[in-house]
């Protein structure tokens, strides 16, 4: 029995295609598997999204379940992986509502701000600034500058940037214009860079620049 | 180029999807503009960092919570 890939030679088939068959067939160790594979990722978007611990692990396991009772209709035209994100994003909203009970919860929202999309920190960065702190300092900082985010530029910024989903799968996963995700990738990538500029920074350099002083050209 | 239209086009020099004219144009900006160059440089430094650094550590046990959930949840393993 020969498939098309085979045949044709040029492309392999992702690897989680065939632990989805294995599943499908009643192989429950190849969930497993799967879980392995992408547990790291599932519990960070749930925790950046939900902002708290045990509503993030409760939503990964409801996350991972989901997605083994629905996996019959997993159509396999779209990734493992950014299926079963769409599904942690989707359960992860669903615990914020039930949490702030009456009050509407939306990462769909554009929000006004024009904070960091004009950059207003000029001065440079020392040369490797996380060596500055260690482990938990840095891990505090990074924790610390991307909750104070709005909401919808934290979720684009975790999905496209660390998490590694493109542009349209971003978009498709949380329902947004290809246009809106990149807008808000922007903003959220320069504000998390301002932010940290007051810990990176280069203590006295050359480049130190006052507010007001930036010279850029308009 | 102006740094306005610099910025406009930050993210797609970052994500490497301009063309090899523009990216000319952007890098040949960025030859010339001291914050600009900062901007770039510190932007692409602020999601290396984000990337490479684990904030959140997975709880310990979540693995085997989430295996004795699915083992309770499937039906042909009883």
């Amino acid at each position: 029995m020969s498939t098309i890939q085979s045949m044709a030679g040029e492309f392999e088939p992702h690897p989680d295609v065939a632990l989805v068959e294995r599943v499908r067939g009643g192989d429950v160790g190849a969930y497993d598997a799967l879980v392995r594979k992408y547990e790291r990722q599932v519990f960070r978007i749930a925790q950046h999204i939900t902002q708290n611990r045990e509503d993030a692990e409760d939503v990964t396991q409801d996350a991972f379940l989901k997605a083994y009772e629905k996996l019959e209709q997993f159509q396999g035209n779209s990734k493992f992986y950014t299926w079963l994100v769409r599904i942690a994003v989707n359960e992860s909203l669903m615990r914020l509502r039930k949490r702030r009970t009456g009050k509407m919860v939306s990462i769909d929202e554009d929000v006004e701000t024009e904070e960091g999309s004009v950059p207003r920190d000029l001065a440079d960065w020392a040369p490797d600034p996380e060596q500055n702190y260690n482990q938990a300092e840095l891990a505090e900082i990074l924790r610390k500058t991307i909750q104070g985010l709005p909401p919808g530029f934290r979720i684009v910024f975790v999905l496209r940037d660390v998490e590694g989903l493109s542009t349209e799968e971003t978009a498709e996963t949380l329902g947004l214009s290809v246009p809106a995700v990149k807008s808000r990738l922007l903003r959220a990538r320069l504000q998390l860079r301002e932010r940290l500029s007051r810990y990176f920074r280069r203590k006295k350099g050359p480049r130190e620049t006052k507010l007001g002083e930036t010279g850029m050209e308009k | 180029m102006t740094c306005t239209e610099f910025l406009a086009l930050l993210d797609d020099l970052i994500d490497g999807t301009v063309s090899p004219e523009l990216r000319t144009e952007l890098q040949a900006h960025l030859g010339r503009c001291g914050h600009c160059e900062v901007i770039y440089n510190t932007t692409r430094k602020t999601i290396e960092i984000y990337r490479s650094h684990e904030i959140y550590d997975l709880p310990a046990g979540l693995r085997e919570r989430l295996h004795s959930a699915i083992m309770a949840r499937c039906k042909k393993c009883s």
